[in-house]
């Protein structure tokens, strides 16, 4: 077979952004799970938001390490420049992370209210601030990178401006929002009451800050906002906000329906498929803005095949597994039923 | 930071979390192996003292291997951070091989590590015993994978270079399987296994000193011994082997952990000494004549290296390899000894009232892992001053990142390490603290049918 011709690094961004949005939905509702513990005090009710991701956490962290290790693997430049220009947020991220981390199995062991409490609120800023991070780097990447000679060569604090800082309370938002549907799924009686109201007004302020972000970015460059306002751009874009408002149509008239358990969340999930699509589109064909695209940032050619070819092997078997993972803890959460 | 230039805070963060990472997986990878010969045991036999001891060790199995997971989420990215130029130039080679560890074994212990902790009463036994095993052999995929990115960085293989110093993927087979790789796999997996096989020797033994008739730490202690009685001994034939495959691609290295500054023919080895670099010479020594030349040549005035052969800039750091290798080997030594008189007082059937050998096991708890650290300080100091060695200076290897962030971070790393690892190891040890009983209490139902379906594996009620 003869692989010279294939455009493998458009095939490997394909991939390496599946990964990320797995990620960003997977993770984002068991953060959102996580932020949530700021309003939702009953600990009985904790144990249940806990209990109904303690199983699938793990999983769904994985999928960064795969973005992560993906990006080392096939785009190193990117690698090399993005971690060192987000250096405080990524850091910020791990240690967020390390916290919330433990925290599932630590706070089901302590012995003491005082350790409970505190395995609570590391689960509850651990989650928060790794969201938040998270926000900022992507703002951070968005906003454009420095680079002269193969190395990063901004400043310490380039990365924070108010954009970022938006993006970074758009995306805790965001990810409660999908903790709250998630539970409206999982979950049932006066839990997933009080979780359809936090939806609501979730709901709403997700809204507002997509709207505001998005109008934002097509300013940040001036690629961004030929691709968004110039033609042919706009002919795919035009339907992204579109989408956008029909999925808030259906999921309000979901949130208002007692009957509807999965519906919130299905509509919450398109809603970030839809943002990082328009993502996408901005950035198309750039990995790190402003200048270096995906073929910039490529590794030999040898290097992304050899990788390739794992990953067409084992990218749906793992997608098989995962899929039955869930399927084994489906259904509804009850209180009182401990995994530990 | 403490006059530490960027340079030396990249190196010592770096150091600082891969050995905070290291001590989680490695007993992640003997635990996981042990559970999965647990659950197999008590599927097989019907015994319920493996049943109750696999519930007994899962809920310290689970502590640690979050523990593990979230220290290495930190060291994927620390490559990106703290190194940025050696991930652009090694990346083409070593990316691919942690990539196909995440996608090969990270999905699998996560994707079946759910079944494995909460599982029990939502799928059959069966399907849970294969749960368990997965997951065993998903960190032992992971070692595999990680083992050849470090090992091709000690003996690099299957590369071209590029005219910038990029280094090109040339022959996988030769990338993944390089020359050190066959010796440094082995060498890491019993590693891991002693290091839990001492662990459980103690926790056995603790419970014993405090009732001999406990039947479950009586079996538990038993099969710990077994298994310093077997790996210690294979061990050190691996470190041998190991040794010699350094002496033919690392000799600088070699020469450092002997403490030779000449090269000579018929060696001594040098059991105590201090190493006086500016002399160039060992003070204080106490030597066995020709035993090293004997052990590395395998002959009895065969020739071995000296730092004198190579160039001051290219001679890693003596002070700490002449150490850190006497300590992993006097580590070895000692276990095998101590698996020795297991097999002795085993024979004399006093195994289980033994009180000096429970007590030396109770002592011997944190030998193993303070071996593997040992190790590790060994191959990668020695290492030293490359990254990818021969090729890539750990100097050339850095990210363009100032002084007071990597200050700051590895400040917050040390903190939250303590705070959080350290907290989690005092739940382990509480864990520990409590003896195994009959009925463990644990995620477990015995085998249930539901009738009307096949027999095997049968999906309890939601
Ligand atoms: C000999 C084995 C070994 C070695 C040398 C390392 N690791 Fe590790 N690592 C494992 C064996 C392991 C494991 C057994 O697979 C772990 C430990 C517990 C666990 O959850 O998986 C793991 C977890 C783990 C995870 C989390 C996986 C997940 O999400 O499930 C990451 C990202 C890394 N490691 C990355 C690294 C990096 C970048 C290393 C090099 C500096 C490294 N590990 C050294
Ligand atoms: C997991 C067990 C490991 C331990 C305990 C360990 C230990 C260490 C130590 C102590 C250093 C600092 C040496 C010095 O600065 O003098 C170091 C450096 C380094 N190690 Fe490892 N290492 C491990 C695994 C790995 C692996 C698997 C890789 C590669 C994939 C790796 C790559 C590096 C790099 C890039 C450096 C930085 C260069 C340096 O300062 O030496 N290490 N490691
Ligand atoms: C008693 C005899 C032993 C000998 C002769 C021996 C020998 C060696 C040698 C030569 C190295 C390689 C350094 C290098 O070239 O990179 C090494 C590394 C290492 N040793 Fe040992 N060792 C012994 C016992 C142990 C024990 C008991 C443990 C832990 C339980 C251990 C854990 C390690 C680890 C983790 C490494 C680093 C990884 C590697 O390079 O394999 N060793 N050992």
């Amino acid at each position: 077979m003869d692989t010279a011709s294939w455009d493998l690094p458009l095939i490997w961004a394909g991939l390496i952004a599946f990964a990320v949005l797995a990620y960003v939905v997977l993770d984002g509702f068991d953060l959102g799970v996580g932020i949530l513990f700021g309003v939702e005090r009953d600990p009985e009710c904790r144990d249940v938001m806990v209990n109904s991701i303690a199983p699938v956490w793990d999983g769904n962290e994985t999928w960064l390490v795969l973005g992560g290790g993906g990006l080392f693997a096939v785009f190193p430049l990117a690698y090399a420049t993005i971690l060192p220009a987000l250096y405080p947020a990524m850091i910020g991220m791990l240690l967020a992370l390390v916290f919330r981390g433990v925290a599932f199995e630590f706070r089901f062991r302590a012995e003491t209210g005082w350790g409970r409490t505190a395995w609570d609120l590391s689960f509850l800023l651990g989650s928060t601030l790794a969201a938040f991070c998270q926000g900022l780097a992507l703002g951070g990447l968005l906003q454009g990178i420095k680079v002269v000679d193969r190395g990063y060569a901004g400043g310490w604090w380039d990365w924070l401006t108010p954009f970022t800082l938006l993006c970074g309370v758009a995306l805790v938002v965001g990810y409660a929002l999908l903790g709250a549907t998630w539970l409206i799924w999982r979950t049932e009686g006066a839990l997933q009451h009080r979780c359809r109201r936090y939806a609501r007004m979730l709901g709403v302020a997700t809204l507002s800050l997509i709207a505001v972000v998005s109008l934002w970015t097509p300013f940040l460059h001036p690629r961004f906002t030929e691709r968004w306002f110039g033609w042919p751009g706009i002919a795919l874009t035009s339907p992204v906000p579109i989408l956008v408002a029909l999925l808030a149509w259906l999921g309000w008239r979901a949130l208002r329906d007692s009957d509807s358990h999965i519906r919130p969340f299905a509509c919450a999930l398109g809603w970030f498929v839809l943002c990082f699509a328009g993502l996408g589109i901005s950035m198309f064909p750039l990995m790190v803005p402003p200048d270096i695209t995906i073929w910039d940032a490529a590794a030999p050619h040898d290097s992304q095949l050899f990788l390739l070819v794992g990953a067409g092997v084992l990218v749906p078997i793992i997608l098989v597994y995962t899929a039955t993972a869930y399927w084994v803890f489906r259904g509804k959460v009850k209180p009182g039923v401990h995994y530990h | 930071m403490f006059g530490l230039d960027a340079f030396h805070l990249a190196r010592v963060q770096f150091a600082f979390t891969v050995m905070a990472h290291i001590i989680f997986p490695a007993l992640s990878i003997g635990l996981a192996s042990y559970l999965a010969v647990l659950e197999g045991m008590w599927l097989k036999t019907g015994s319920r003292v493996y049943l109750d001891l696999f519930k007994y060790w899962l809920k310290p199995f689970s502590l640690v291997f979050g523990m593990g997971v979230v220290s290495g989420l930190v060291m994927s990215y620390q490559f990106g951070t703290n190194w940025s130029v050696f991930a652009d130039k090694a990346g083409p080679v070593i990316g691919p091989l942690m990539g196909y560890e995440v996608l090969s074994a990270f999905f699998l212990e996560a994707g079946f590590l759910g079944v494995m902790l909460f599982g029990q009463e939502k799928v059959g036994p069966t399907l849970h015993f294969i749960a368990t095993c997965v997951v065993a052999f998903g960190t032992l995929l992971s070692a595999f994978w990680i083992l050849s990115v470090n090992s091709w960085m000690q003996t690099p293989a299957g590369f071209t270079l590029d005219a910038d110093g990029r280094m090109l993927p040339a022959d996988w087979l030769a990338i993944i399987f390089n020359p050190s790789f066959p010796v440094r796999f082995p060498h890491m997996v019993l590693a891991s296994y002693l290091s839990v096989a001492f662990v459980v020797g103690a926790t056995g033994a603790w419970h014993l000193l405090h009732d001999r008739r406990n039947e479950a730490a009586r079996t538990m202690f038993s099969m710990a011994m077994w298994m310093a009685a077997l790996a210690a001994p294979a061990q050190i034939l691996v470190g041998d082997a190991h040794g010699l495959n350094t002496l033919q691609h690392q000799p600088a290295k070699i020469a450092a952990m002997e403490g030779h500054y000449q090269p000579q023919d018929g060696a001594a080895l040098i059991l105590f000494g201090i190493p006086n670099n500016a002399a160039g010479r060992m003070d204080d020594e106490i030597a066995i004549p020709h035993l090293s030349g004997l052990i590395l040549t395998h002959s009895w005035s065969g020739h071995t290296p000296g730092l004198s052969d190579f160039k001051p800039e290219d001679r890693p750091p003596v002070e700490i390899l002449f150490w850190s290798f006497r300590l992993m080997v006097g580590l070895g030594t000692a276990m095998a000894a101590l698996g020795l008189a297991s097999l002795w007082l085993r024979w004399k059937r006093r195994l289980y009232d033994h009180t000096l050998l429970l007590r030396a096991s109770v002592l011997m708890a944190p030998s193993g892992l303070i071996a593997l650290l040992a190790g590790w300080v060994t191959t990668e100091v020695g290492r030293q001053p490359y990254t990818v060695y021969g090729v890539l200076r750990t100097a050339q290897s850095v990210s363009p990142i100032g002084a007071p962030g990597l200050g700051v971070s590895l400040a917050a790393f040390v903190v939250v390490y303590l705070l959080v690892f350290g907290a989690g190891v005092g739940l382990v040890l509480r864990l520990l603290a409590d003896p195994p009983t009959p009925g463990e209490q644990g995620p477990s139902k015995l085998p249930q049918r539901v009738a009307g379906l096949m027999p095997g594996p049968v999906i309890a009620g939601e």
